[in-house]
């Protein structure tokens, strides 16, 4: 089969770092093509390349046969090349109509066909499937639906060849399997797809051709009949695959976090959360299953006292925390991995120990007397962070924008794991981290646990969840609906809870 | 590191250079002949008395931008710095007229005074925006309005002190309320002063820019702030609460625009009046942009700003142009500066790039080149 889209020998170099050393990609048309790699290997910026989005150094881009060069990603949009990236680009204050037709509005004498949109926009949705209310407002959708818009605005731009940054990261298992539908059916009417993943076993099911990258080179092509998820880590990372896999159990009854019926409202001031009781032992792993969208992000927001209660209660180590903001909270040691990182979690034009300082900044090591800033302190203990969690860096004073996705990921995760925690709240800690560096947060969370660590684990992550928690619950409508011991729960099973479909034997 | 300087000072010269060039076009234009009128502006701008007139004109400039600057650091617009310096500087006047203190107490009672008129001033709209959500910039335009054309114009008819005198002022403030003139420190180094005094309130506008240096760059609360300004959401997940950062840059804000006036009523009126100065508050914006909200970049924008003012003055009286001019200079200038800083980023970015690839090529062992061309391992 022809090739859409050919790649020779792209180079691309940042301030200390070679992001793709000449990278070769071909790319047939109408395949599916997954593009796997530990963080930092330069998937992300070898597809900004292609996109249009920043020029190689070096290199030939060959599109549907034809050699080309693109200045910005309108030159590519012409071409038919479309990307949904890593991290959403969509403005939060516009509905998902005005998003989706921002830069490609379809005007008449320059006054914007709102009515004709809207109908091309559901026409698009329709004929792949996917389900998008046109006036809701962005800030309001669930990250599924982003992503849904997402791949709309680039289809409504007439992409045939797209590109897809990690869209599974952030979905659950279910999203996943509506995503791989969608993409089958584009794949059906024609379209060309790259997408990245480090999620070896979702690569092997959906892909036609696996390119392999490690450290900015091509290392191998393969087709997904030939290999292993084993055999595709070796060659990711050189390494074997990990299985998140609890050992001994270090919980004790010594009661670290107690929820009694506490209940909150979502943003929309009507009730999300209701009744969650629950406890939280030194040494335990909580694990909370839920579809996204289901009171998990209240419950966090409220343990990390960005959301008031309406009613009930929350303790720390026995202390009702009414009325502790978050500082409060973090100086009484809980540590909060959020689930958005580039939302929540990051000063994108910061540099990386400022970084690590961000939700620490009343505390030592990089503040003495709660005041006063200690630069040379701070980042020595960003090195140490940086070190041990394996973050990928020219040095801490890069800003965090520099940082592959993985890379940024890493950094919070170690500066929290690093802190001096009695509870974690963690959201998705081993989101976009690869196969070899989500072994060593594992790791880390299980040492962390065994030295007495109260954690409250949130994961897309089916496998995650049930491997590292000690105790699982599920949430669905903002309620605990089951308690599950991981031992005995499989993936699909978890999965059927979480959709309600077993509530009514879980629930007893 | 001479790199990291050159780019550092590379931005402001070219803006310069542009706008001397874009200034000629209009002097052109204007019928001057800009060569006369640019040696014109330069003879009498490196005058000592035109210097230290500069350094007074810069001094309330300074304190504006910094005002400004603690806004912009957190993506607040406060405009409203104009109406809380005036409203401040009336306020303290009155104050420093009527109570009877030593001579340093009597200065720091002032002060205090016009910082805490400027914070009030500036709160409110801190308040309205942190409980009504009312947008900043919305509420200090009202808000400058209500205290130039409305409060101080009232509180001035009611506190005017009918003498023989034909003029509209509050009543003086006494000597021991006055901030002496740093001409003989000057002089000590120069040549006698003729006409002019070096107002002393500039040593505070100098403590007031290392303060905001010390505290935006190495206290927690400046990181809250800066941090505030980059990423709110992520900031308030790091314990900073958006609510109280509003209000505190605001009312940090308003304090340093309430010094505002205190160069000129110290250091010569000793009593507000219609002659007082106005508009420093909007040029404030303009000096918080050309100084990029740094505490030095701030002192370099305010002195420029200042000596075109200053120095404009002759174009006039020599027959050269309008001194309007000047103001589209000033325009120019900082058009050109804001254009200017993101070209020189891109080029130092680009630079570092280049530098980055020619030690990491030489660093390649030269067997591996064929084997990674190939494309396998
Ligand atoms: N704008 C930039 N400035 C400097 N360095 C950059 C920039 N963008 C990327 N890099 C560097 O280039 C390398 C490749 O980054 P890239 O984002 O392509 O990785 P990735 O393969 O997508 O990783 P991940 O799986 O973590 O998303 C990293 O070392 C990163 O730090
Ligand atoms: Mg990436």
């Amino acid at each position: 089969m022809a090739s859409a889209v050919k790649l020779e020998g792209i180079t691309k170099r940042f301030p200390g770092v070679i992001a793709n050393d000449r990278v070769n990609l071909d790319v047939a048309a109408g395949e599916i093509h997954a593009i796997c790699g530990e963080n930092g290997a330069g998937k992300s910026t070898l597809m900004k390349i292609l996109y249009g989005m920043q020029p190689a150094d070096e290199g030939r881009m060959i599109v549907n046969g034809d050699e080309v060069k693109f200045s910005s990603p309108k030159e590519a949009i012409a071409l038919g090349i479309g990307m949904v990236h890593q991290h959403f680009m969509l403005a939060d204050n516009l509905t998902v109509l005005e998003n989706i037709i921002l830069g490609a509005e379809p005007s008449t004498a320059g006054i914007i066909n709102f009515d004709e949109a809207r109908r091309h926009i559901i026409e698009v949705g329709e004929d792949y499937g996917l389900t998008i209310h046109p006036d809701d407002l962005v800030e309001n959708l669930e990250v599924g639906e982003r992503q849904r818009v997402e791949i709309i605005k680039v289809l409504f731009r007439g992409a045939k060849i797209l590109i897809l940054d990690e869209p599974t990261a952030v979905l659950v298992p279910q999203e996943v399997e509506e995503l791989f539908r969608n993409m089958r059916e584009l794949k059906a009417e024609g379209h060309t797809i790259i997408f990245i993943d480090h999620k070896l076993d979702e690569v092997l099911e959906i892909s036609d051709t696996i390119t392999v990258i490690r450290a900015g080179r091509t290392i191998d092509t393969v087709k997904p009949e030939d290999v292993t998820a084993r055999d595709l880590a070796e060659l990711m990372v050189g390494s074997e695959l990990p299985v998140p896999e609890i050992r001994e159990s270090t919980v004790t009854d010594h009661v670290v976090i107690e929820a009694v019926n506490a209940a909150a409202d979502d943003d929309t001031g009507s009730p999300k959360l209701r009744n969650l009781t629950m406890k939280v032992h030194k040494g335990e792993i909580l694990g909370i299953a839920g579809v996204e969208g289901n009171g998990q992000a209240e419950f966090v927001e409220a343990m990390v006292g960005m959301r008031p209660l309406t009613s009930g209660s929350l303790s720390l180590e026995g202390v009702r925390m009414l009325g502790w903001g978050t500082r409060r909270r973090r100086e009484a040691g809980i540590g909060y991995i959020p689930e958005d990182r580039t939302r929540r979690g990051l000063l994108a034009g910061f540099p990386l120990w400022e970084n690590a300082m961000l939700g620490h900044q009343s505390m030592e090591p990089y503040v003495s007397n709660g005041f006063w800033i200690q630069t040379a302190a701070g980042r020595e203990h960003t090195k140490k962070v940086v070190d041990q969690f394996d973050v990928r860096t020219p040095s801490v004073d890069v800003a965090a924008h520099a940082l592959s996705g993985g890379n940024q990921q890493k950094l919070i995760v170690g500066k929290e794991m690093s802190a001096d925690l009695v509870a974690l709240i963690a959201a998705h800690p081993t989101r976009g981290i690869d196969v070899g560096a989500q072994a060593a947060v594992w790791e880390e969370l299980r040492h962390a646990r065994a030295a007495g660590l109260a954690v409250i684990l949130i994961s897309a992550d089916l496998e995650e969840l049930i491997g590292l928690s000690d105790r699982l619950l599920v949430m669905l409508r903002g309620e605990i609906v089951a308690e599950l011991d991981p031992r005995d729960v499989t993936p699909r099973d978890l999965g059927s809870y979480m959709t309600g479909a077993s509530v009514q034997q879980g629930g007893e | 590191m001479g790199k990291k300087i050159l780019y550092a000072v590379a931005a402001p010269i070219a803006a310069i250079i542009v706008a001397l060039v874009i200034s000629s076009i209009v002097l052109l234009f204007a019928g001057a002949n800009p060569l006369s009128a640019y040696n014109n502006m330069w003879e009498f701008g490196t005058r000592l008395e035109t210097i230290i007139e500069t350094l007074n004109r810069a001094t309330p400039l300074y304190l504006s931008g910094i005002a400004v600057a603690i806004g912009f650091r957190m993506n607040l617009f406060n405009i409203g710095v104009e109406g809380q310096y005036i409203l401040a500087a009336i306020i303290a006047a009155k104050v420093g007229a009527e109570v009877n203190l030593p001579p340093v107490l009597h200065v720091l009672v002032i002060i205090l005074t016009a910082m805490v008129v400027g914070a009030i001033w500036s709160g409110i709209a801190g308040f309205l925006k942190v409980t009504r959500n009312v947008h900043e910039v919305i509420s200090t335009i009202m808000l400058n309005a209500i205290a130039v054309a409305g409060v101080t114009s009232y509180l001035l008819s009611v506190w005017d002190v009918p003498d023989e005198s034909l003029d509209t002022a509050t009543k003086e403030i006494p000597q021991s309320g006055w901030m002496p003139s740093l001409n003989p420190i000057v002089e000590l180094f120069t040549r006698e002063i003729n006409r002019v005094e070096l107002w002393g309130f500039i040593v505070v506008a100098i403590i007031v820019g290392i303060v905001y240096h010390v505290m935006i760059n190495r206290t927690r609360i400046g990181f809250d702030l800066r941090a505030s300004g980059e990423n709110a959401s992520a900031a308030e997940a790091s314990g900073t609460d958006p609510k109280r950062m509003i209000m505190t840059a605001m009312v940090a804000g308003g304090a340093v625009a309430g010094l505002v006036g205190l160069p000129e009523l110290l250091g010569s009126s000793h009593a507000y009046n219609l002659r007082f100065t106005q508009g420093l508050g909007f040029a404030g914006i303009a000096v918080a942009l050309l100084g990029r909200n740094s505490a030095i970049g701030v002192a370099i924008g305010a002195f420029v700003i200042g000596w075109l003012d200053r120095a404009s003055g002759v174009l006039e009286v020599r027959g050269d142009a309008p001194r309007e001019i000047v103001s589209i200079m000033t325009g120019v200038i900082i058009l050109a500066a804001v254009i200017a800083y993101a070209v020189v980023e891109r080029r130092r970015r680009a630079e570092e790039a280049a530098a980055a690839a020619a030690a990491t090529a030489a660093e390649r062992p030269p067997d591996e080149v064929g084997a990674a061309a190939g494309g396998e391992s």
